[in-house]
């Protein structure tokens, strides 16, 4: 195989701080490579190099074709065939599939739009990639896994001969990244590289050719991917070694905190009957639409069920909305907290108190500064929140401490039943061991704790107890230890 | 299934927005042609098209900055400097119609781009600057002219050119204006900026997703500057219109009418958020104001009462569209789950 693309000695800084130092990396033409590392590891900066959207420090060398370049233009890049899939696709959601693909036309100035060409680029373009997918379509009514094939038929119109996918797997089910390994061998088929960049390499290491590990700015290495597992790669990637083992003591005695009887709700979930236990960490596992979300929103007053019973304590309670919810000690920390769970550009202090202000408030209803600043401290040293200042915007935090400031509002509530939804999506390795720390905290706190995930390893190593939702309905329960990886996909997926 | 293409038609029209507004359209007609005598009279309707052709013109040209994404709040301004210049130019030189049309034109364009600017460099959001330059041109403007008003204008201008089209049994001649150009003009000319041209799509593109237009090569500060400079172009042609039509010039009669435009805009089914938006929205946005105004002032309602139940009629709009959108996207979600 031929090289494509061979840089070496790429560094660069941003003030006094290295973003990258002497990263070597090659890419051969029609290659599946995988770029891994945590956040902060580089492989954005490393991107931005390619697509010329930055230029190195000087000193590397681009070799692409065997032309010596001493940095790329974003034309420079384009012109040569590297495309970038950013994690936000960059699409235009209120303008069609077919005009998403072939923008490159609309930037020809003042000459008039020609609609037939531009839905001839988009028809060979996907049929390229043999899908199906309607040129005529918003691409604002398309699912995300959609948005992401206009994408890749947009790099595909463009002439590509590098794809390169940010995070490409972070928002799609286990079938629809399926679907995108499947296109991911048909562009290596017509010869065009393609690199993954992820924290999250498990699916894509099936695929792929090599993997490039980058930690700290520096290369570690890369490997066949044939020789490296996903346990390999997480602690090249962190430098730690996480073995988790399961854990899951039997509490069968323990007092039932929440017992959900026959509940359904139309079109979302049907008979669901569960009791959750005191100190228990039940995984709720199912892809997505399986009416995990559904129920957890019911539990939590937002979505009345229509039938069924719920009891706390074994007092049946109807729980009418979230307040209802709150005040009965249910938290639900959601899955989206970028729209849900937080307020970004508010100060991390305020979104750690927001939803207890009346417990802060003084005379007259007003807030009282000592007790809200008490409150902060006090959760931010509980939770190992790295801040530097409370009055930073949340938005300035990484994934994983943002994570942690969305738990410690829901904390702060003293919930008796805490219902956790994917929470660790987005959220690096190292970052997550810290939340699986604090959630069996909690739990051991005598804590109920709901945990509702669609990664295998999270329920299997970090719950007591597993469910599989399925279509609306609870497939089966399972005992992390009588259970292996491998059977409980096949329980999920059938 | 086949389907016949007039339940097609029939379904694609109660789907989209324009759809329903034109159903609502033509009920309002239908019932004030019923209710009033005169409303469904030719002559109405050509005072309708004279009357509102001023607020048409602008809806044009602020369609295009919704869609852009921004909005411009300046324009009445805008206008009202334009017109006052270029009919004291026109009282005081020998001057014709080419020499106006340049100098209006000239005006809005540059207060246009000096929007576009302060957007652009100031990073600022496009209602603030227009809010402020709405201020300082109208109040230039009426620190220069000490509010004067223009009563005499120049006879070529205000005799104008109209055509006798048609003239019925009682001898009355209905005429084709200039009004009725200009707001055919700019509704014509708007339509293939937005839709038969790549700049137009950028601005929708620009619209959707800043981010993404950024990093597919647009240059939008450049595209900012057409979209703001149209407006202003827009403006100065609709104020000349709006003197020949009103014979005279008053530095305070635009001021204080740009919130009725936006309100047609928005109810022809322009985003303010953008991206969204078509001409043919904005015609039936601008008629429904048109009529609604039109009839109650037939049916004898108080002009009070006909400004709160305008404003009835634009709130009940605006939140059956958040609705119509926010079931869109449900159903769009569902889909994909």
């Amino acid at each position: 195989m031929t090289n494509f693309i061979e840089m070496t000695g790429i560094s660069k800084h941003f003030g006094g701080v290295a973003a990258l130092s002497g990263v070597d990396l090659t890419i051969a033409a029609g290659e599946v490579h995988c770029l891994a590392g945590e956040n902060g590891s580089g492989k954005s900066t490393l991107i931005k190099i390619i697509s010329g959207v930055q230029p190195p420090d000087a000193g590397g060398v681009i070799m692409i074709d065997g032309v010596e370049y001493p940095q790329l233009t974003p034309s420079d890049s384009t012109r040569i065939g590297i495309q970038v899939i950013y994690q936000d696709l960059s699409l235009f959601p209120d303008l069609t599939v077919a005009e998403n693909i072939a923008f490159a036309q609309h930037l020809q100035g003042l000459r008039s739009v020609n609609r037939g060409r531009i839905l001839a680029t988009a028809r060979a373009a996907i049929a390229r990639i043999g899908i199906s997918l309607d040129p005529q379509a918003k691409v604002g009514d398309l699912s995300i896994a959609q948005r992401q094939l206009v994408a890749i038929c947009r790099a595909l119109a463009a002439e590509a001969r590098l794809v390169i996918m940010d995070e490409p797997t972070a928002s799609l089910t286990r079938t629809e990244v399926d679907a995108l390994l499947g296109i991911a061998r048909e562009l290596k088929r017509r010869g065009i590289a393609v690199v993954f960049v992820s924290h999250r390499l498990d699916e894509v290491l099936e695929i792929a050719e090599r993997v490039t590990v980058l930690r700290d700015g520096r290369k570690l290495g890369t490997w066949n991917a044939q020789e490296m597992t996903p346990r390999r790669l997480g602690s090249l990637m962190t430098g730690h070694e996480f073995d988790y083992t399961i854990t899951a003591p039997d509490l069968s005695a323990a007092p039932v905190v929440l017992s959900v009887d026959r509940l359904s709700r139309r079109g979302d979930f049907e008979d669901v009957s569960l009791d959750l236990r005191r100190g228990e960490i039940l995984g709720v596992i199912g892809l997505l639409g399986s009416g995990r979300t559904e129920l957890a929103l019911s539990l939590f007053g937002m979505r009345p069920p229509d039938t069924g019973e719920i009891r706390l304590d074994g007092a049946s309670v109807t729980l009418r909305s979230n307040r209802a919810a709150i005040d009965h000690g249910i938290a639900y920390v959601s899955e989206d907290r970028l729209s849900l769970g937080l307020v970004l550009e508010q100060p991390i202090a305020s979104n750690i108190v927001l939803s207890i202000l009346g417990k802060l408030a003084g005379a007259f209803g007003l807030l009282r500064m000592d007790r809200k600043r008490a409150a902060v401290a006090d959760w931010i040293e509980q939770l190992g929140i790295k801040v530097s200042d409370p009055e930073n915007p949340v938005r300035t935090l990484s994934g994983g401490n943002q994570q942690r400031v969305v738990l410690a509002k829901w904390l702060a509530t003293q919930p008796r039943v805490l219902i956790l939804d994917s929470p660790t999506v987005g959220v690096d390795i190292n970052a997550k061991d810290g939340i699986y720390a604090i959630v069996k905290r909690l739990a051991a706190s005598g804590m109920a704790v709901m945990m509702i995930s669609d990664e295998i390893p999270e329920v299997l190593y970090h719950s007591h107890r597993i469910l599989v939702m399925h279509s609306g309905r609870v497939k089966g329960e399972f005992h992390p230890a009588q259970i292996s990886e491998a059977e409980l996909r096949e329980a999920i997926d059938a | 299934m086949p389907k016949t293409s007039r339940t097609m038609i029939g379904a694609s029209l109660l789907h989209s927005h324009e759809g329903k507004l034109l159903l609502v359209v033509v009920a309002l007609a239908v019932f004030l042609s019923l209710a009033t005598r005169s409303f469904f009279s030719l002559q109405n309707m050509v005072d309708l098209l004279t009357s509102y052709a001023f607020s048409g013109m602008l809806a044009a040209g602020l369609l295009v900055v919704l869609i852009s994404g921004g909005i411009d709040i300046s324009f009445t301004a805008t206008a009202s400097v334009a017109q006052y210049i270029a009919m004291t130019v026109a009282n005081h030189f020998h001057v014709g119609w080419i020499e106006v049309i340049a100098i209006s034109a000239a005006i809005g364009i540059a207060c246009g781009l000096l929007n576009a600017v302060l957007i652009g460099t100031l990073g600022l959001s496009s209602i603030i600057v227009t809010i402020a330059t709405l201020n300082v041109f109208f109040g230039l403007l009426m620190f220069f002219t000490h509010g004067n008003e223009i009563f005499s204008l120049p006879d070529w201008f205000v005799n104008g050119a109209s055509w006798v089209v048609y003239t019925d049994a009682d001898q009355t001649p209905y005429v084709f204006n200039l009004q009725m150009i200009g707001l055919i003009g700019a509704f014509v000319l708007t339509a293939i900026l937005l839709t038969r041209t790549n700049i137009g799509r950028q601005i929708y593109a620009l619209g959707s997703n800043v981010e993404a237009a950024k990093r597919v090569g647009i240059k939008v500060f450049r595209l900012n500057l057409l979209v703001y400079g149209y407006m202003g172009f827009v403006a100065g042609m609709a104020s000349l219109i709006q003197a020949q039509d009103a014979q005279s010039v008053s530095p305070n009669a635009l001021v204080g009418r740009e919130l009725d435009v936006l309100a047609a805009v928005v109810l022809g089914g322009a985003s303010l958020t953008g991206g969204v938006g078509t001409v043919w929205g904005t015609i039936l946005g601008v008629m429904l104001l048109a009529f609604l105004q039109n009839g109650l002032l037939l049916l004898g309602v108080p002009s009070y009462w006909s400004q709160c139940f305008t404003g009835a009629v634009i709130l009940i709009a605006v939140s059956a569209l958040a609705v119509e959108r926010q079931r869109h996207r449900a159903a769009a979600r569902r889909v994909m789950a």
